[in-house]
């Protein structure tokens, strides 16, 4: 018998010969994207990387805390007052409501502390020490990061506890101090010496007496802003920070029934919010604009009204006497601009609470060569250097935003950079990947899934204890919630590429994370894994003819 | 795991499932192995291979690997295919190569059901029922030339799965309309010209239904964009004896004039419109339906398809879209294609 099949006169051959991918004009290729979240974290967490891990519950939660406290090592913390821009750029945002990237956070910040995580130490000593100069978010930040370098790291402190105004401005019904200690102590257990009750007075003096190679300082700015208010002998006048600075050390305050508190920032709030778990009856916050322009985050607001907080918008202090506080009522200009209008009201108080903002002091810098000073912070390059080589500075005495996730992304940078100039070289920043914007995605792809809301305690155990008033979400919200990411820009291994090509052009390098590759010989550039891809991370690029 | 963490908290308001993904890629690695579609498999047979001279983005080539795919894996690899004249054919077997991975006979343009019929009929002769039989075609095959057999493999209910793989034209030989192409669409023989461009409005021919008038044990339509539905339907087939029908929506980026990237777009599309009801049938009788997820107007499906350009272009012809927009929510009303049973009951 023929080995050929009847009637056929050329071997029988497989399609496999003929190479299609010829066809191609354009190629898929894989890639990278920046998801928003992570473009908008200023601790720069990855954040679409650590939700990965923890989607798959149980035995991934440890290792998203470890790829969280590369970036971060205070998460418990972060995940609790972190103001999450991370969440306003979120994606899901745009769908139905962004992932609570916070609330896990702290989810497994929690988990860390409760089971116990370490963390790792990291580098070779190198036999360089380094002074960092404040023990709040952004000094840690770079004691933990540096000493993960290699680097012997002293933290000094002038207060007797550290955190900084971790401790001494947020007020424990945000953040109590338990965790807050747990993250700290596990900073310190990698071998961070703290120094307390140490206040820095002269930073070249410390840096030579201690034979340090550099320096970070983060001193914060602690000084309330005063605001001149015309005021009898016997009113009691009290400014924001020391008043919640003098709660942390154990003062009780005397602040009467009556309290009015002069600011519209979040350290108005807290110290209203504070003033009523004190037991005032009236708390009322005096701000001279409106509920609009007003700085404080809306969830404060919301929060603070919750728990009786009154408000009184577009009025100033004129004056303060006999228990009576004259308010002067003002209107936006065109520019949105206070402006007095005559027209006055009195409003009985038995305090008056000043939360203005605060100013740095930088007093350890005077008489120190280079250092420039603008608008009472101190100016620094994109390396966190100040004009005096080797000393770094970082969180609130640099101009930034005021917040503990500022600070702590400083200390990350200013940690890389002074552990390049210890070796005499420059950190090269990685280049930052496309963002991977709204458009990119194909969400028909995503389930329906709304948001797992975080329990709240009730207003009434809320206006007379200091209690968490945000409880964490639990074993199963937390997954739920962590799965509700749309990993922007980068594969999840959901295999749509591989099942959705026409061709079989798409090969699947293995199990899931092991990724996909493009099988040139026959691609023939139809894009449709591009467009099938649900979080976009796959592009097409022409071919070069 | 996955599953576990399911029932665990199967009582809360908010069940843990498998968002990012749910129930719509391909594969999830959330999920069991044995839950994720035959398509996510790195051992998924590829009945059909790599070099077939499709065009680029051709939803029957990917109807097609879709369809035998999961088939082969329902009969652990004992399948034997009939394919009619068309595309699927002319771009898989230029003499000598083959892009089949499966034993495979061409038939004629118009007798694929026949032999396929014959083919089971020897099989069963042999004692060989073990080995199960596809027969397919275009709808060209199906529902017009092929169609007398068709009837007659679904009356004597002969042990036959066959699949037509709708691209609502006849694409081989050069876009001419068959009895399933749509009202409105431009054709090489239906042109856009005069009072009622394109197609004409009628009543076509509504295989699936005519199918289910035959009382077949098995009747479901699918379409290239929701394979794990697709699959399912292919698998429960397989599982059954005597003559079945799946009808599989394939959008032809050539023939309707869309981007080839869009093949997958466009038949998502045409299920959330309301124009394709995706649905199966048991001896005749509809029992399930794949709800609508977002409803969609039928102009953002006409839109990006050449073959639909007369109604939107210098002389716009909203009175036609109307009508077409009529046919879809007629079919969401007679199929309830809308509203209740949420998402989580569609599909697998
Ligand atoms: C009431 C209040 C509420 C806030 N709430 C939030 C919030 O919810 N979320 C948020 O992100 N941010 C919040 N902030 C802002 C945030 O706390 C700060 O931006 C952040 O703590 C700044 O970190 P830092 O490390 O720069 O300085 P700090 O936290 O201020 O720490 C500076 C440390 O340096 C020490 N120090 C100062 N001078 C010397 C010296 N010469 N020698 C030695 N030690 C010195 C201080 O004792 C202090 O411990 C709040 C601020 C306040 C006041
Ligand atoms: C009896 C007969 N008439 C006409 C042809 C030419 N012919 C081959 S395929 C085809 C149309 C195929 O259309 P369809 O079945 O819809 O398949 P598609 O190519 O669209 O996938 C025609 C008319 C033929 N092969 N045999
Ligand atoms: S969906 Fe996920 S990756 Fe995308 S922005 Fe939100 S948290 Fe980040
Ligand atoms: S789907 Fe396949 S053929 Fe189309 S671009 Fe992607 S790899 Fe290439
Ligand atoms: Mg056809």
């Amino acid at each position: 018998m023929s080995a050929k099949p009847y009637a056929i006169t050329l071997d029988v051959g497989s399609s496999l010969a003929n190479k299609t991918g010829s066809w191609r004009e354009e190629r898929a290729v894989y890639v990278d994207r920046m998801p928003p979240c992570n473009d908008a974290c200023p601790a720069g967490e990855n954040i679409q990387a650590w939700l990965y891990e923890a989607e798959e519950g149980e035995g991934g939660y440890e290792r998203a805390w470890r790829k969280l406290v590369e970036d971060n090592p205070l998460p418990a913390v972060m995940g609790r007052v972190c103001y999450h821009p991370c969440e306003t750029a979120c994606n899901r945002g745009q769908l139905d409501e962004a992932v609570g990237i916070h609330s896990v956070e702290r989810f497994l910040g929690d988990e860390a502390i409760k089971r116990g995580w370490q963390l790792e130490r990291g580098a070779e000593p190198s036999g360089k020490r380094v002074l960092v100069v404040g023990a709040g978010p952004s000094g840690l930040s770079a004691a933990y990061h540096l000493t993960r370098l290699g680097h012997a790291v002293t933290i000094r402190d002038a207060g007797p506890m550290a955190g900084g105004m971790m401790r001494f401005g947020i007020p424990r019904y945000r953040l109590p101090r338990d965790v807050l200690e747990a993250e700290i102590q596990r900073i310190l257990d990698l071998g961070v010496e703290l120094e307390l009750n140490h206040k820095v007075e002269d930073v070249l003096e410390a840096m030579r007496e201690g034979g340090f190679d550099a320096a970070f300082l983060a001193v914060g700015a602690h000084i309330g802003r005063r605001a001149y208010v015309p005021a009898g002998e016997a009113e009691r006048i009290v400014d924001a920070v020391s008043l919640l600075e003098g709660l942390e050390e154990g003062e009780k305050p005397l602040l009467g029934r009556r309290v009015a508190v002069y600011g519209g920032g979040d350290t108005a709030m807290d110290a209203a919010r504070t003033a009523r778990r004190l037991g005032a009856t009236d708390a009322v916050v005096i701000y001279r604009r409106t509920r609009e322009r007003m700085p404080a985050h809306d969830f404060e607001v919301a929060e603070a009204e919750e728990e009786g907080v009154m408000m009184r918008w577009l009025s100033t202090v004129k004056h303060f006497e006999d228990g009576k506080l004259l308010l002067e009522r003002m209107e936006l200009d065109e520019g949105g601009f206070p402006q007095p209008t005559g027209e006055t009201e009195e409003l009985e108080a038995d305090s008056l609470v000043l939360a203005l903002g605060q100013e740095a002091d930088l007093s350890l810098l005077d008489g120190v060569p280079g250092i420039e000073v603008a608008d009472g912070v101190v100016e620094v390059g994109p390396n966190m250097m100040t004009g005096h080589a080797g000393v770094f500075a970082g969180g609130d005495m640099v101009p930034a935003e005021r917040t503990v996730t500022v600070g702590v992304g400083h200390g990350k940078r200013a940690a890389r950079h002074i552990d390049a100039w210890l070796r005499g070289d420059e950190h090269e920043p990685p280049l930052r990947h496309e963002l991977a914007g709204f458009d990119l995605l194909n969400t028909w792809y995503y389930s329906e899934a709304p948001r797992a809301e975080q329990p709240r305690l009730e207003a009434v155990r809320r206006a007379s204890s200091f209690d968490e008033v945000v409880g964490g979400l639990d074993e199963s919200n937390a997954l739920f919630e962590a799965r509700r990411c749309l990993s922007c820009g980068n594969c999840f291994s959901c295999d749509n590429c591989y099942g959705v090509c026409p061709d079989n052009a798409v090969i699947k390098l293995g199990a899931p994370g092991e990724r996909y590759e493009i099988d040139l010989d026959f691609c023939k550039g139809c894009g449709l894994c591009v467009a099938e891809c649900p979080c976009g991370a796959i592009e097409m690029v022409p071919e070069e003819t | 795991m996955a599953e576990h963490a399911e029932t665990e908290t199967g009582e809360r308001d908010q069940r843990v499932r498998f968002y990012q993904v749910g129930s719509h890629v391909v594969g999830n690695r959330l999920l069991d192995p044995e839950q994720r579609t035959v398509q996510a498999r790195m051992d998924r047979s590829n009945t059909l291979t790599s070099g077939h001279r499709a065009c680029r983005g051709c939803g029957e080539a990917l109807g097609a690997r879709y369809v035998l795919d999961a088939a082969m894996r329902a009969s652990e690899g004992k399948l034997v295919a009939a394919n009619a004249t068309g595309c699927l054919e002319v771009f898989s077997t230029p003499f000598p190569e083959s892009s089949w991975q499966l034993p495979w006979i061409h038939s004629l343009f118009g007798n694929a059901p026949a032999v396929a019929s014959g083919v089971a009929a020897a099989l069963r002769a042999k004692g060989r029922e073990d080995v199960r039989v596809v027969g397919q075609g275009g709808d060209g095959g199906t529902v017009d030339i092929g169609f007398g057999c068709l009837s007659g493999m679904f009356e004597r209910n002969d042990d036959v799965l066959y699949v037509c793989y709708d691209n609502e034209a006849y694409m081989n030989t050069g876009v001419q309309r068959s009895g399933a192409t749509p009202p409105a669409a431009r054709t090489a023989n239906t042109k856009p010209i005069g009072e009622h461009p394109g197609n004409a409005f009628g009543q076509g021919k509504d295989m699936p239904r005519i199918a289910m008038a035959h009382g077949i044990p098995y009747v479901a339509t699918a379409t290239v964009s929701e394979p794990h539905d697709l699959e399912r339907k292919v698998e429960t087939a397989i599982g059954l004896r005597g003559a079945r029908y799946i009808h599989v929506f394939v959008p032809c980026p050539l023939g309707w004039g869309a981007e080839p990237r869009d093949t997958i777009k466009l038949a998502r599309l045409v299920k959330e419109t309301g124009l394709f009801p995706v649905f199966e049938a048991i001896d005749g009788e509809v029992t399930g339906v794949s709800k609508i997820r977002r409803r969609t107007p039928v102009e953002e499906y006409l839109r990006p398809q050449r073959r639909y350009a007369h109604l939107f272009g210098e002389h716009p012809r909203p009175d036609i879209v109307e009508r077409l927009q009529a046919i879809a929510d007629r079919n969401i009303r007679e199929y309830g294609l809308f509203g209740d049973g949420s998402e989580e009951e569609v599909g697998w």
